[in-house]
């Protein structure tokens, strides 16, 4: 009884929102490199040193926003990096994206024990605060929901309609989609495939170091090493199930934050009889078994991972 | 400018292409040690220390090289037939507990000449049972194994701490969550007194003569190069392409466990959650760094081994944090990665 009790209680939808937003901003980040045609698995690593760097921005004084602000340029930084080896050199989308995540967020654990000594806690900011939402907040069940999230959660749902609106309404979401099913088509339709996959990328990459800076900013108050615990992979995941569609990306991410605050809260209910690793496995498990279902349906772009050469097939 | 192929590629490109690519990334690393306020000799001066300067910590490199030879090794292999395995972490932890479930007892009044054998093929089928999941997944639900493998790390890391904090709790550790001990009988015997270099490094290098030989002398090994060179032609020209990617897979996977039984058997003598500091993703850089070759795998394993071991040292002595090694050796990726490009294409003007 207790485990559908649970479905029913606010603290659990005011988590699933907090869950979902470094997701969101994550999966949103790769689906649109993805949609230019390469895949950034440079997201881990990116969204770690968002973190540390948002965060490192805040406890030198800078403002929240600012604090966000920082994380997002260097996502886009770590999105040139890797938008220059793929698509002038056309190295390895795997290789490179692996590289840049063992590279960003090795750099962010360097910076962070150089910038704040060893101590036994580690220092805090004061992160972002609800929004105060006047009438809307009265409303019942919803209203309490909505009024305990951060502003960058509406951000990330905001980015989440501009993104949709952008790709499947727009001249230049036409560019970018050609870009990822057919370059050669692209450019003899005047657009610039290598400028469209640039922008993307690095575009991309600051809406991954965005989601991990909430983490920092808005979901905890401290920065912790291998505190990403694989949300990265967990967006390239639902990248897959989201189909590259924006709003199928919103839904997965809104999906998996309610199986991970589901089991979260269901450890304590059962925490005497079954160990907690099991329900820690939970969220990967359900990844794994998502792609598994929605693989082989999903309509990949047609170019992604294949590098763009002007004048060779 | 545009990038041209070249058509031959001197043995003197092929071999200053790794050394190019070390030397740029200890440059780049080299930028942020004086970012860190310390001097940039001083402190490389200080990695050779640590890494070579007595007996001891010779020992000591080898002894770090020795697992990263082999997850050099299993990403390899797998690179080699574009079967991209990057769940070396997860698939050494699983053959890691699997030493540690059987070695405790099972092997307990076995002499060490069978003891040591069997649990090394325990910790090669846990590495291998977690990597055929995801070739599963991906050969029958077309699940990419880069996802699935990444995925999985943390689910077998979430086992083995499952499995030290209940079935295979060592009641003896005052409540420390760690695994029951392997028996003496299981334990690799030393090469070097007084240190804790063992005879796992001899299997790790024989390993990688013998890898060696499988891809340039037999036919299984051509075949696995032309499943990841062209998966459509190879099947063309009759390779069993899935018979193939399932031997890589439990080669890789295995290799991958063993460097898990090896680690237990031979430095820590039982297993918990931080057995690796990352030895599963550092061998996609070794791989990288060999340029898949088996027996360049040594060597980068070596290099990574001297940066990690050197940097600890160096952190001690000049304050600059240990995180730099590694930076430094994810930097030689990618600068290994540039380098590589430069071998096959020339730029021209």
């Amino acid at each position: 009884m207790e485990m559908i009790a649970i479905l029913g209680s606010q603290g659990l939808w005011e988590a699933v929102l907090r869950i979902a937003t470094p997701l969101i901003f994550g999966t949103l980040g790769a689906l649109l490199c993805e949609r230019a045609g390469v895949l950034n698995l440079g997201i881990e690593g990116i969204m770690a040193f968002g973190a540390l760097i948002g965060w490192l921005a805040v406890f030198n004084g800078t403002g929240l926003w600012t604090g966000l602000l920082v994380a997002a340029l260097s996502g886009a930084v770590f999105g040139l990096l890797h938008a220059v080896l793929t698509v002038p050199l056309g190295l390895s989308q795997h290789v490179t994206g692996l590289g840049i995540t063992l590279f960003a967020s090795s750099l962010a654990y360097f910076i962070f024990r150089l910038s704040v000594p060893l101590a036994a806690s580690p220092p805090t900011v004061r992160p972002f605060q609800p929004v105060e939402l006047g009438l809307i907040g009265d409303i019942p069940f919803l209203g309490p929901v909505l009024s305990s999230q951060t502003a960058p959660t509406y951000l990330a749902f905001a980015i989440a309609l501009v993104l949709m609106y952008v790709l499947f309404r727009t001249p230049l979401g036409l560019a970018i989609r050609m870009t990822g099913e057919n370059p050669h088509a692209a450019e003899a339709q005047g657009v610039n495939p290598v400028r469209v996959r640039f922008a993307c990328i690095m575009v991309g990459s600051a809406m991954m170091a965005m989601g991990g800076a909430f983490l920092t900013l808005s979901a905890f108050n401290s920065f912790f090493p291998t505190m990403i615990q694989g949300r990265g992979w967990v967006c390239i995941a639902l990248v897959v199930f989201a189909s590259w569609r924006p709003g199928w990306a919103l839904t997965g991410a809104l999906l998996f934050a309610l199986v991970d605050a589901y089991q979260l809260r269901l450890q304590s209910v059962l925490e005497d009889s079954i160990p907690y690793q099991l329900f820690l496995m939970a969220p990967y498990i359900a990844a794994i078994a998502v792609l598994a279902v929605t693989a082989r349906r999903a309509r990949v772009p047609q170019a992604l991972m294949k590098p763009y050469r002007r004048g060779e097939r | 400018m545009r990038f041209e192929l070249r058509e031959t590629r001197s043995t003197a490109l092929i071999i200053g292409a790794p050394v190019m690519a070390i030397i740029a990334a200890l440059v780049l690393a080299g930028g942020l040690i004086a970012l860190a306020g310390a001097s940039v000799i001083e402190a490389y001066r200080f990695i050779l220390l640590g890494a070579f300067g007595t007996r001891s910590s010779i020992a000591e490199t080898l002894t770090r090289a020795t697992p990263l030879i082999l997850t050099g090794l299993a990403a390899a292999v797998a690179f080699r037939a574009r079967l991209w395995n990057i769940g070396g972490e997860g698939q050494l932890l699983l053959g890691a507990i699997g030493v540690a479930a059987v070695g405790a007892e099972l092997t307990a009044g076995l002499p060490s000449a069978f003891a040591i054998p069997i649990l090394f093929v325990v910790g090669a089928f846990g590495g291998m049972a977690l990597m055929l999941v995801s070739l599963g997944l991906r050969q029958v639900f077309k699940v990419d194994e880069v996802v699935s493998t990444l995925l999985l790390n943390f689910v077998a890391l979430l086992f083995v701490s499952m499995m030290v904090e209940g079935a295979l709790r060592d009641p003896l550790a005052f409540g420390w969550p760690q695994s029951v001990p392997v028996a003496d009988n299981a334990t690799l015997p030393r090469l070097m007194e007084r240190t804790r270099l063992h005879a796992g490094l001899i299997v790790a290098l024989l390993l990688a003569l013998v890898i060696y030989l499988i891809q340039a002398r037999t036919i299984f090994g051509l075949q696995s190069k032309a499943a990841g060179f062209n998966a459509g032609a190879a099947r063309f020209a009759g390779v069993p392409l899935g018979r193939t990617l399932v031997l890589v897979a439990c080669i890789s996977g295995g290799l991958a466990g063993l460097a898990g039984a090896i680690q237990v058997m031979g430095v820590r003598g039982h297993v918990t959650t931080d057995i690796s500091p990352g030895f599963g993703y550092s061998g996609i850089v070794i791989a990288m760094l060999a340029n898949l070759n088996p027996l360049g795998v040594i060597a980068a394993a070596c290099f990574t081994a001297i940066m990690f071991i050197g940097a600890d040292g160096m952190s001690r002595a000049v304050g600059v944090p240990s995180f730099i090694a590694d930076v430094t050796v994810a930097l030689s990726l990618l600068t290994m990665l540039v380098a590589l490009f430069f071998t096959q294409y020339r730029v021209r003007w």
